[in-house]
């Protein structure tokens, strides 16, 4: 709503005074926002434009040179190239399992009542409530006092721990849109459970489960308290971007931070678009 | 399949369980091994051993005492920050998004698709001596021509700031969009002013998304310590900081297991007397459901 529609339809019998008012008013909040907005984007600019540059030493902090090697050699850095693929591999692994017990879970609490729920509510809702650190401490000591030893499998349980809850709120955020009695017509016409499930609950929620499954897949991505505590020698992206900090920091961290972020905006508009198209018109 | 038929009570457990054990075993159990390590004596050499080591608690509250006290300051500090700034882009959103809301939101969690390290860093980038940042601070005469940002309280407290402002602006977001915009123009048609409509009708409205979005800033901000890392110096160590450092560099386990233990129950002690102030009825309506 313009200012001027605005100052009509609710402000008719104020004053000019109050109207001049008004407007700043109008302005000072769009201008605060805009503010906000930049103070968000502003690092992210910062990350893609220092992938093209080509920096002075070890550190890529300040800008010398535009250039595209880096874009062309993204991974040019010992080391840099196996953090980026466990990184995938662990992401890849960990959404799926926790897609599936995540999804299993939220069609239980969607679809059934029964004795516990409160309680199965509260262990949903713990581990997103409690900071990384203690979660990472807690599973580190769990690991040291039966003497496991830390890497790729000990990475993979903390982080299908951590993305089980936020598959189960994703999914059931979905399923509690969606009404019972399509599955009702489908037992009604002798379809059996399963082939209800298959046929009809299943295609109902399933960019839910897909939003579930690229949240984890993320989250997993991102990941850097956690997988820390419990890695041993083996490190993700985000490890080997900490380990770097310390000594260099190439422009190369730039260019995969870059493509992540992309790829994880292209999938989110693509998910968005998908359920736009299979929501019937006039039911949004 | 005839034995589900049979026994539909069993349904909703067979669906849980593989779920929840997995829960149980790697969140819940691990608590309980959080606390025993706690109680241990030892070192890398020698092996641990439980010994009821009180005095590990007792070391967190004198040695630590300072690590605590700042983790608070700056959580608290970056959560005020968070609900400042992020308040007025939630209600401009809100009510002047229009078609655009959907386009907003996604700019207010791009942040996230960048790996955190890598936006902190990008911020020491934007602080840095020779930055821009720093640059029209000094024409402005704002900064001594000697001044830093980067390694200080400012930078560190900016960076928890910007690094959870959007677990601040999402939930604010959802509560004012859900504000019955009637009741607003029905206190401004009897003669409240702007202001005074705003204070007494939206912002109470909003109070179960302030308190959301405090809660997700706060508690992961108390333990953060990649900011304290990143963009401060020793003197702005966290809590987080020394658990880490004492569980990856000097291996004194049952130390870093009780610092941990004591940061999570005073979050919780916290929590509990926030959710009873704000009123526990009034903080979870309508966002639950």
């Amino acid at each position: 709503m313009s200012v001027a529609a605005e100052t009509l339809g609710t402000r008719r019998r104020l004053g000019t005074g109050s109207r001049l008012w008004a407007a700043a008013r109008h302005h000072a909040l769009t201008a605060a926002a805009v503010a906000a907005l930049v103070f968000l984007l502003l690092p992210i600019a910062v990350v893609v434009a220092f992938s093209f540059n080509d920096p002075p030493g070890r550190f890529n902090f300040t800008w010398e040179r535009f250039t595209l090697d880096n874009w062309a050699n993204p991974f040019g850095f010992p080391d840099l190239q196996g953090s980026v693929v466990l990184s995938l591999e662990i992401a890849a692994l960990s959404s799926l399992v926790a897609t599936a017990l995540g999804t299993l879970i939220a069609l239980a609490l969607a679809r059934y009542r029964f004795r516990g729920r409160a309680a199965t509510n509260l262990l949903i809702f713990l581990p997103m409530a409690t900071p990384e650190i203690v979660m990472g401490s807690s599973l580190l000591a769990l690991f040291l006092n039966y003497s496991v030893s830390l890497g790729f499998t000990t990475i993979l349980i903390a982080h299908i721990m951590f993305n089980i809850s936020f598959v189960v709120v994703t999914v059931r955020a979905r399923l509690a849109g969606r009404d019972l009695h399509l599955e009702e017509a489908a037992m009604d016409l002798f379809a059996s459970p399963w082939a209800t499930f298959l046929r009809v609950t299943l295609p109902l929620i399933a960019p839910g489960i897909l939003a579930g499954g690229l949240l984890a897949f993320a989250l997993s991505v991102d990941d850097f308290v956690i997988t820390y505590l419990v890695s041993g020698s083996d490190q993700t992206f985000p490890l080997f971007v900490w380990g770097a900090a310390r000594v260099a920091v190439p422009p190369q961290i730039n260019v995969i931070g870059t493509i992540i972020f992309a790829a994880a905006i292209a999938f989110m508009v693509t998910n968005v678009l998908w359920q736009r198209a299979r929501t019937p018109k006039g039911a949004q | 399949m005839s034995f589900l038929h049979r026994h539909r009570g069993l349904v909703p457990y067979l669906l849980l369980a593989p779920g929840l054990a997995w829960l149980a075993l790697f969140f819940v159990v691990p608590m309980y091994y959080l606390g025993y390590t706690s109680l241990q004596t030892g070192d890398i050499f020698t092996g641990y051993a439980f010994t009821w080591a009180w005095e590990n608690y007792s070391d967190a509250f004198t040695l630590y005492r300072g690590h605590f006290v700042r983790s608070l300051q700056y959580a608290g500090l970056a959560t005020v920050f968070a609900f400042l700034l992020s308040y007025p882009l939630a209600y401009w959103i809100a009510f002047r998004g229009g078609r655009w809301k959907n386009v907003l939101l996604l700019l207010v969690i791009a942040p996230f698709f960048v790996t955190y390290l890598i936006r902190t860093l990008a911020w020491k980038t934007i602080l840095a001596d020779q930055g821009f940042v720093l640059d029209a601070l000094r024409t402005l005469h704002l900064v001594g021509e000697d001044g830093r940002l980067l390694a200080t309280t400012t930078a560190v407290v900016a960076g928890i700031t910007y690094n959870y402002l959007p677990f601040m602006a999402l939930p604010l977001y959802v509560s004012l969009e859900q504000v019955d915009r009637r009741l607003v123009e029905a206190a401004e048609d009897l003669y409240a002013s702007g202001a005074k409509a705003f204070l007494r009708v939206t912002l109470p409205l909003t109070v179960p998304g302030i308190f959301a979005g405090t809660l997700l800033t706060f508690i992961p901000a108390a333990g953060d310590f990649i900011n304290a890392e990143l963009l401060g110096t020793p003197k702005q160590q966290m809590i987080g900081n020394v658990i880490q450092s004492r569980f990856k560099e000097i291996a004194d386990y049952p130390q870093a297991a009780a610092l941990s233990f004591v940061l999570m129950a005073g979050l919780l002690v916290a929590v509990l007397a926030y959710t009873r102030a704000v009123g526990s009825e009034r903080a979870t309506q309508g966002t639950v459901a």
